[in-house]
């Protein structure tokens, strides 16, 4: 487990963040350029010192202001993906990866160098100098020099942030595969929403230096008052699945949820594959009785737990076994329906409304 | 070849060469810690250890000359304790001249390599450093291949500089053939002898020639440099 309690202050602007994340896994630090993201991850690396507080690890204490812990940077095995890459100019790829593979412990390297040159595909880069480097192909030999540390903990500060859509889209894979395959604890920080619901297990909201909200993804994206996650117009419920099963014929996929199963277009994964489904809140039709002769696919009954109106819309939060679906209607449909904490309701989602992360433009 | 030049116009040359690679060989080193603590240190005393490197920049030469002699003539504080402890006289010898040029030599090799210290991105440095490097190790595999253009470029400038030396030299370690006379104090001695203007006219030439070879040299260093780190 990742448990962080800070406290700093850097000139006017002060960090009071604290939270927990289950490791391994992503956790994902979410918000606007100037909320404190950085500053939080300089301290994780011990780049920064807090005024206060305690960074731990499992049961690797990085700093702790009562016990005065405060481990160098260099003694904390945790690797640092920078927004810049960072990559020492002299020094061939090669040389780049190896810096921190020489570093770590003889007896400790259970990240391999061929492995991660074919799961960042920089094969025939190794031999490159690193100023003829595109952008996203520096950003995966940066994420590569930083696995083969060894680190206890692999920081990413905005690593997509400098790269344009395409090499966006280049890299982005190579991040899912790294948190598939190797069993890490990741800090993502990011204020791209669509990253962060692509990537993390866990979401911590980041507000002028605070923790606005914290929790697994899921659940925050099921909640109304999540900034940047909950009030866009295009705010949609993250929810983690598995494949039950494909039917060829009609060229659908069944997937099951703590909640009940959904009617998706063909997904490319195995049955039994653990796979995540964003369905937009403007996508959920809502019913109080269970509609017949209808197209959609997905007919789910759920209890409303919160109503949150908006200017011309209103957001309504709905549970469904064990996850939480937002369903954007009008306010008109709130006083027709009457919806309100307490009443049963019919979501319906059309199989082509659902879609996997990353995977279609939104 | 020897009939090129005299045996005593022979000695200026190699009395510069010797003089001009003691001065830059010993105190390179103490150029880089002092280039480095500037550019990256903030500590009491720094203003002071700043002007104290630049001042011979702008004092006459046979001031620091003077100074010298003080300091390490045989009775000077540093000069009895050198002499006593190890036997070593600076005054009126070869090392003394290495000495007297490089400390006029010195601000040039200090600025050069200091810009080249502060031109280093930093955060090549904390990278270095989450990647399990400690301060020493990042100055030897970070800070130093990247500031090697700067070290070269301010070497060869002290080398030149410390070739064409005159005051702080002559008031220091003074004008002796095959000890101390480096071509310009042989250029001098050549003027002031009735008869000399030939030895003068081509002293004066092998000076022009160094200097040219030397910024050539540097020159080419450079752009080998420059090339392998990618710029």
């Amino acid at each position: 487990m990742l448990d962080v309690a800070i406290r700093t202050r850097l000139g006017s602007f002060a960090i009071d963040a604290a939270f927990t994340a289950p490791t391994p896994g992503v956790t994902a630090l979410f918000g606007r350029s100037g909320a404190g993201k950085t500053s939080i991850v300089r301290a994780l690396a011990g780049l920064a010192r807090p005024d206060e507080g305690r960074i731990r690890i499992g049961d690797m204490t990085f700093f702790d202001s009562a016990g005065n812990i405060d481990m160098p940077a260099e003694r904390r095995r945790v690797g640092y993906v920078f927004q810049d890459a960072r990559l020492f100019p002299h020094l061939t790829v090669n040389d780049n990866l190896r810096y921190g593979w020489r570093r770590a412990p003889a007896d400790d390297r259970p990240i391999r160098l061929d492995t991660v040159v074919a799961l960042l595909g920089i094969g025939d880069l190794l031999d490159r100098r690193p100023h003829t480097l595109s952008g996203g192909e520096k950003q995966r030999v940066a994420i590569g020099r930083a696995l083969l540390s060894q680190p206890r903990l692999l920081l990413m500060d905005e690593p997509l942030a400098s790269l344009d859509a395409e090499r966006k889209a280049e890299v982005l894979p190579y991040i899912e595969r790294l948190r598939d395959e190797l069993s890490l604890a990741v800090v993502y920080v990011s204020h791209a929403h669509d990253e962060v619901e692509r990537l993390a297990r866990t979401l911590v909201v980041i507000e002028n230096g605070r923790v606005a909200a914290a929790g697994p993804i899921g659940d925050l994206t099921g909640r109304l008052d999540v900034r940047g996650i909950s009030d866009r117009a295009d705010a949609a419920s993250v929810i983690d699945a598995s494949v039950l099963g494909h039917d060829e014929a009609r060229r659908l996929s069944r997937l099951g949820f703590d909640g009940g199963e959904l009617v998706v277009g063909r997904f490319q994964a195995g049955v039994g594959a653990k796979v995540r489904v964003l369905i937009p809140a403007r996508e959920v039709i809502l019913a109080t009785v269970r509609p017949e002769q209808i197209s959609v696919q997905n007919v789910l009954p759920g209890v409303v737990e919160g109503v949150s109106l908006g200017n011309g819309s209103a957001l309504v939060r709905v549970r469904i076994g064990g996850v939480h679906l937002l369903s954007r209607v009008t306010r008109d449909t709130v006083d027709r329906l009457r919806l309100a904490p307490g009443a049963m309701v019919f979501s319906l989602i059309k199989a082509a409304a659902i879609e996997r992360p990353g995977s279609s433009p939104r | 070849m020897t009939e090129l030049l005299a045996p005593a116009e022979w000695d200026a040359l190699r009395v510069s060469l010797i003089v001009a690679l003691y001065s830059v060989a010993f105190s390179l080193p103490l150029a880089i810690a002092v280039a480095w603590l500037l550019a990256r240190k903030r500590f009491w005393g720094r203003g002071i250890l700043d002007s104290l490197v630049h001042v011979p920049l702008v004092l006459p030469p046979v001031v620091v000359g003077y100074v010298l002699l003080v300091l390490f003539g045989v009775r000077g504080p540093l000069g009895a304790f050198l002499n006593e402890t190890f036997g070593v006289r600076l005054v009126f010898t070869t090392a003394g001249a290495a000495l007297a040029t490089a400390v006029m030599a010195f601000p040039l090799m200090v600025r050069a390599i200091r810009l080249s210290i502060e031109a280093i991105d930093h955060g090549l440095d904390e990278a270095a450093r989450t990647l399990g490097a400690g301060p020493l190790d990042r100055f030897r595999t970070v800070t130093l291949p990247l500031i090697l253009p700067g070290i070269l470029s301010g070497g060869i400038v002290a080398f030149a500089a410390s070739l064409g030396e005159f005051g702080a030299v002559i008031t220091f370690a003074s004008n002796i053939p095959g000890e101390t006379q480096t071509l310009p104090l042989a250029i001098y001695s050549a003027i002031q002898t009735p008869g000399g203007d030939a030895a003068a006219a081509r002293l004066a030439t092998l000076s022009f020639a160094l200097a040219l070879a030397g910024l050539i040299l540097s020159e080419i260093l450079a752009r080998k440099v420059r090339r392998m780190l990618g710029r």
